[in-house]
């Protein structure tokens, strides 16, 4: 089995806020995240898909096709966007990274037709990421990231 | 979220440690021919990066795997304040006993960071330079018996 993987970047703006909270329980779990005005990231997005290279063609599946789906699912939506109030799939979700990355995976996920998904990281900053991976044997943690509550 | 997805959070933290690769239960000669340049005797050092991944579940009510308002500062208690800018050779505790290999210090920073109460400690991987990194998973928990 091989693995390709894509990387594309976005920028966007978010803020943490859960209306369930208090101001003041906001301002302690999320701090300066949770600042009104929102701020701002570079994302970098990595993409990778696992598969065999067909025989034919010598690939897993075509670059060019995974570029047009990156486009349309991801940045298109989320480039130079604020993503509390401009995408839909992030309603009722806090966008953390970790929300962000599992929207992407669902946006992807039925999209790739050859190969399969194997793993979406997203970057907030060089120095933190998550990543969403299909589960293998032995995986005994069950995400739940679709549990979005109503900010 | 499709069940069989499963999300990790990752996190780097560096520190800056002088260190120096030397067993008492080797002769001198026997320490040099191992060891090489890492064992001249007054140390030398390195700018470790610690990449701390942490898994699921994602809280329903933050979105968050670990809260890094509760993360940040354990780890700078556990590992950074303990590691950063000193002699690991003499102070920290765990390396008056093993040789602060960067397979030795990655066990002990997994030791300090599984004991993170807010989510559950996956793998942690340390750089001793940009080539040589050093890598412990909660898949082989044999790799983690003490130091």
């Amino acid at each position: 089995m091989i693995r390709v993987t894509r990387k594309v970047e976005f920028s966007a703006a978010h803020y943490y806020h859960n209306s369930k909270f208090s101001a003041e329980e906001n301002q302690r779990i999320f701090g300066k995240c949770s600042n009104p005005h929102g701020h701002g990231h570079n994302y970098v997005l990595e993409v990778t898909v696992a598969g065999e290279p067909d025989p034919r063609t010598g690939m897993v599946l075509d670059l060019k096709e995974l570029k047009d789906i990156l486009q349309r699912e991801v940045m298109d939506r989320m480039d130079h966007r604020h993503l509390n109030h401009e995408v839909p799939e992030l309603a009722g979700k806090i966008p953390t990274c970790e929300n962000i990355a599992a929207v992407i995976w669902d946006l992807l996920e039925p999209r790739i037709k050859k190969g399969k998904l194997d793993r979406v990281r997203l970057y907030e900053s060089p120095d933190l990421f998550a990543d969403c991976t299909a589960e293998r044997n032995g995986d005994r943690v069950a995400a739940d990231a679709g549990r979005g509550t109503r900010a | 979220m499709n069940s069989g997805v499963k999300v990790s959070l990752t996190r780097r933290y560096r520190f800056s440690a002088s260190h120096r690769l030397h067993s008492t239960d080797f002769s001198e000669a026997e320490n040099q021919r191992l060891y090489g340049k890492c064992s001249n005797p007054h140390g030398h050092g390195h700018n470790y990066v610690v990449e701390a991944t942490f898994t699921g579940p994602v809280d329903a009510e933050t979105g968050m795997i670990a809260n890094l308002g509760e993360l940040d500062p354990f780890v700078q208690l556990e590992v950074i304040e303990a590691f950063d800018y000193k002699y690991l050779n003499e102070e920290v505790a765990a390396f008056r006993e093993s040789v602060p290999t960067t397979e030795n210090v990655v066990r002990e920073i997994y030791r300090r960071l599984e004991k993170f109460p807010g989510a559950r400690l996956e793998r942690v991987r340390v750089e001793e330079t940009s080539k040589n990194s050093f890598e412990i998973s909660r898949e082989f928990p044999a790799n983690r018996s003490a130091a």
